[in-house]
């Protein structure tokens, strides 16, 4: 996979996560490209396009437009089964998740991402291994933050007795 | 100094703005806090502003000056910081970036971390955007970590090194060791990332894949793993819709095409487990049919036996029937790839292919129409045509030139009759004339030119599609062009195909000269009709009005137009003596190598509908001016009428001038280069004049033999056999006198049964000198394409002694070897 996009029907880019070196400039061309080309098909096309030479699989899951590009030899079918479990992990993670989860706790939705794709593939095939690294995660920066938490508090009440 | 805002606080702030100018405004206030807390080194809120940041840089906005402090949330202790600091890095930091680099010790260190979470990160940036200098400073690590017995790290690693290899390729060998116990881990996150890494690997090196192959025996292995993943019982783990970890059985069938590519054994070996996951594999859901079509993918490139191949072709055609229309494109899209090799196989699911370009979706019509046409044959051709025009007509415009195209050419190699085929080009230029090539103007004149028997057909239709529409621009060039050399067979109301019409010359100039002046009409299409008026000057009897036509363009504004019409108007004064020779019809064109397969239209298959007939009619005797009165002399339809370059040569500078005026001619089909037109041309004329010294080395091999011989009149036949074509028969013909007198005004005319066709150059003179001083010779060109034998009328006429003489034979003593 060269790139994954999600973006509203208004166009508005809410994720994008890039697995090869792109410039900037060209980022900013190929979301553009990506959102016109999208936004504009016919609601029952079929849901791959082609793009210069990447094949390019999208679905639309409520508001939000998930689109992905493809080298030639990769399978779409499997593309929308990635896209879909993408998904799952989302809705199990949030509870019924919805356009404005992912936008009001993005890094949470990349985080989850970095533990499903890395590098463009697949790094875990099951649900549930995933879900747990993803808690116990949270549960570190939960700790984290506990500790320092305590830490300042311990400071102000030091700072005051002394 | 205030805590700044949380993260959820600015979001929910900006998207109340109502203007792009108001959000730009909340943007540049929170950026200059976030700035000046950098800069006062603040750590406890770092984090939630490098966060603010990406959610800024996300709506567009340039965040820069964050780049450092991601790497200082890096390197921080705390989780929190770690986990924002690489996606700040992630996000903001690829490698085109100066500070790029300084996270590699950053990633050094993590990747040592106690905590493996913290390690994951480190592992995940790395894989996801590490350049080549941080790849090679940090595979080491990498490479101890795939090591490890921790399967979260293990299944991470394994990625990681795949984009290692994919940035520095010279590494694959240090992660070969560890490599090769991947495949024995249970994990099946282990087992995925493992079999991306041998795919990575097998691809780039092909020592690699041999290695793995011969060495590690890795096909058993993964044969074995597919198996259990098939066998096994429902595990909720892995489970969707049914189906085993799909994810990994499709990665081991793309590895197994790799390893089974080209090679006999391997494909042998997994010949039973294709067969199993292609019949055993539940259809219902796109997860099924994603491991079909893998598997289909893989028993096509690798050399499975033919039982298993026609079993991937049929599933395609079942999909091909699915609801879903992603099933339904992904299909043609594998039929497109195997039609070359499968053919029959595929052709078994045409009509359910020619069905598709019914569909509503773009993808699936374009695809389909590709398919149709690489399946079209001589035996399906009429059908498909008919399916294919109906497409032309409905389908968008993007659509219209690839698909006129593709039709032409069909047509042209697998046509069932002439009449067919010219009936195909003309509903293709009716029904999509603007979006045709450019290139099929002279493709279909030549096709045309080439169709003898239709021109009375060919000229009256293109004669009625241009009453309708003028609009359409290689329809009108290509009538005109035909109106210019058949204009008399349709005033004549020749045509036996259909019924003839009543058109007047009047009426016909009317047409032409309405293209002349219309707005329509480009300058090519102009300096068409302008020729085509020309032309019916030897075919019409209103010649007068051609000539004020002509002379009008005389001063036309357009170069090219005052061109032709000012060479036109010295044809009708100075020339006039060349003019009915110059406008002869044009002789039948010799495809060159490059542009097709045959040379004339075969017929194929069908029978035309005036059999040839063997036996020719007998002779009515009539005076004899016009090439045409041959046919009639003969009785009409069974003779092919000659076409011939009468040109009886004058001393060398009028031979010069004769070929610069004949360069021109030669053009008349259009400015836009006639591809076989003006190469076939001036060869004949210079083999007509210069005769035949240049092919005596090869007529030793066909012996020579005299035709006639009456009244001191012989004429002897010396063949030779042209290149490259074997079926056309070069005949020579050297005519000498052996009477006292000179036999001036010497013309010699032939014709041939239908199924040869025959083309006369142009004489080296019209005299015959006495007493066999010298001769009169002439080439002629047979085409014998069914390699009958080869039968011959011929008219001589001359002036001998002052008096007119004629006389008619026929030659039948042809040897063997001329036209077999």
């Amino acid at each position: 996979m060269h790139f994954l996009l999600l973006f509203s029907r208004q166009g508005k880019l809410r994720l994008q996560k890039w697995f090869t070196p792109v410039p900037e400039r060209e980022k900013k061309k190929i979301v553009r490209d990506m959102t016109t080309m999208v936004l504009g098909r016919k609601p029952r096309s079929c849901n791959f396009l082609h793009w210069k030479d990447l094949k390019i699989v999208y679905k639309k899951y409520a508001s939000l437009y998930f689109c992905c590009g493809l080298d030639a030899e990769e399978n779409e079918l499997l593309a929308l089964e990635v896209l879909h479990r993408y998904v799952e992990l989302l809705d199990k993670y949030f509870g019924n998740v919805c356009e404005l989860d992912i936008i009001f706790n993005f890094e949470k939705a990349y985080f989850i991402l970095d533990e499903f794709l890395l590098g463009g593939e697949v790094q875990e095939t099951s649900k549930q291994v995933l879900s747990r690294s993803i808690e116990a995660s949270d549960m570190l920066q939960e700790v984290c933050f506990g500790r320092s938490c305590l830490l300042s508090v311990l400071s102000i009440i030091f700072s005051v007795v002394l | 100094m205030p805590a700044p805002i949380r993260l959820r606080e600015l979001i929910r702030t900006i998207r109340t703005a109502r203007t792009q100018a108001e959000e730009r405004e909340m943007i540049q206030k929170e950026c200059a806090a976030i700035r000046s807390s950098f800069r006062e080194e603040d750590n406890t809120y770092r984090c939630r502003n490098v966060a603010k940041l990406l959610y800024m840089h996300m709506l567009g906005y340039p965040a820069h000056f964050g780049q450092l402090e991601c790497l200082k949330l890096i390197a921080s202790q705390k989780f929190t910081d770690k986990r924002i600091g690489y996606l700040g890095a992630m996000l903001l930091l690829d490698e085109r970036q100066d500070v790029h680099l300084l996270m590699t010790n950053c990633i050094k260190n993590d990747l040592n971390h106690s905590t493996q979470y913290v390690q994951g990160l480190a592992l995940c940036t790395l894989g996801c955007m590490g350049s080549s200098e941080m790849c090679r400073d940090l595979a080491g690590e990498v490479e101890k970590l795939l090591k490890t017995s921790n399967s979260y790290l293990r299944k991470k690693a394994a990625l990681c090194a795949v984009h290692v290899i994919r940035k520095v390729p010279e590494l694959m060998e240090m992660f070969l060791p560890a490599t090769k116990n991947l495949l024995s881990e249970k994990n099946h996150g282990v087992l995925h990332t493992s079999v991306v890494l041998l795919t990575e690997m097998c691809e780039r090196s092909p020592d690699m894949l041999l290695h793995f192959r011969k060495v590690w025996l890795l096909v058993p292995q993964l044969v074995r793993i597919l198996k259990n993943l098939i066998m096994s019982g429902y595990s909720p783990e892995h489970d969707v819709s049914g189906i085993s970890d799909p994810f990994l059985q499709v990665r081991i069938l793309r590895l197994l095409r790799i390893l089974g590519r080209s090679d006999d054994d391997s494909s042998e070996a997994m010949n039973d487990i294709l067969a199993q996951v292609a019949t055993n594999t539940e259809t219902s859901k796109n997860v099924g049919n994603a491991i079909l079509y893998e598997t289909v993918l893989t028993i096509m490139d690798i050399k499975s036996e033919s039982g298993l191949r026609v079993l991937a072709i049929n599933i395609l055609g079942r999909f091909l029937l699915n609801n879903d229309k992603n099933i339904r494109y992904v299909a043609l899209t594998s039929l497109l790839k195997t039609v070359q090799t499968d053919h029959n196989a595929v052709q078994r699911h045409r009509s359910t292919i020619v069905d598709c370009l019914k569909d509503l979706d773009v993808s699936i019509k374009r695809r389909a129409m590709e398919l149709s046409f690489a399946l079209v044959n001589g035996n399906n051709i009429r059908g498909m045509m008919k399916e294919l025009l109906y497409f032309l007509d409905s389908c968008d415009p993007e659509f219209k030139a690839d698909c006129a195209s593709g039709v032409f050419l069909a047509a042209e190699k697998y046509a069932p009759s002439k009449r067919w085929h010219i009936d195909t080009i003309m509903r293709v230029l009716t029904t999509a004339g603007s979006y045709v090539r450019d290139d099929s103007v002279p493709n279909l004149i030549q096709l045309i030119t080439n169709s003898v028997e239709m021109h009375a057909y060919t000229v009256q239709r293109l004669y009625k599609a241009l009453l309708d529409d003028i609009s359409q621009q290689p329809l009108v060039q290509v009538s005109s062009w035909c109106i210019g050399e058949y204009g008399d067979l349709l005033v004549s109301g020749q045509c036996e195909e259909e019924e003839p019409i009543q058109v007047t010359e009047d009426e016909v100039l009317d047409v032409l000269e309405g293209l002349l002046v219309s707005n329509l009409s480009t300058p090519v299409t102009r300096g068409y009709s302008l020729t085509a008026i020309m032309k019916l000057s030897t075919r019409f009897s209103s010649v007068n009005r051609i000539k004020k036509v002509v002379s009008i363009y005389g001063s036309s504004i357009d170069v090219e137009l005052q061109q032709r019409a000012v060479e036109y108007n010295a044809l009708f004064k100075k020339y006039d003596h060349m003019r009915s020779a110059l406008l002869e019809r044009m002789p039948i064109m010799e495809k060159t190598a490059s542009n097709g397969p045959t040379e004339i239209v075969q017929t194929n298959g069908e029978t035309e509908p005036s059999v040839p007939d063997t036996k020719l009619p007998p002779l009515i005797t009539q005076p004899a001016n016009q090439a045409n009165d041959l046919l009639d002399l003969l009785g009409g339809n069974d003779v092919v009428p000659v076409i011939q370059t009468t040109l009886p040569t004058k001393p060398a500078s009028a031979g010069g001038e004769l070929l610069d005026l004949l360069g021109d001619l030669s053009l008349s089909g259009g400015p836009a280069p006639a591809p076989s037109v003006p190469i076939s041309q001036p060869p004949f004329l210079l083999d007509g004049l210069s005769s035949q010294p240049l092919f005596n080395d090869i007529s030793a091999a066909i012996p020579p033999m005299t035709a006639y011989n009456k009244n001191g009149l012989k004429i002897e036949f010396t063949f030779e056999r042209a290149n490259p074509n074997p079926n056309i028969a070069v005949i020579t013909i050297h005519a000498t006198n052996t009477t006292e007198a000179d036999m001036t005004e010497f013309v010699f005319q032939a014709a041939v049964p239908k199924t040869f066709q025959l083309q006369l150059l142009s004489p080296s003179s019209n005299i015959v000198p006495a007493l066999n001083q010298g001769s009169v010779t002439q080439v002629i060109r047979v085409l014998n394409p069914q390699k009958q034998q080869l039968r011959m009328r011929v008219k001589l006429t001359y002036t001998h002694k002052g008096s007119p003489v004629q006389d008619l034979a026929e030659v039948n003593n042809f040897p063997p070897q001329s036209w077999q």
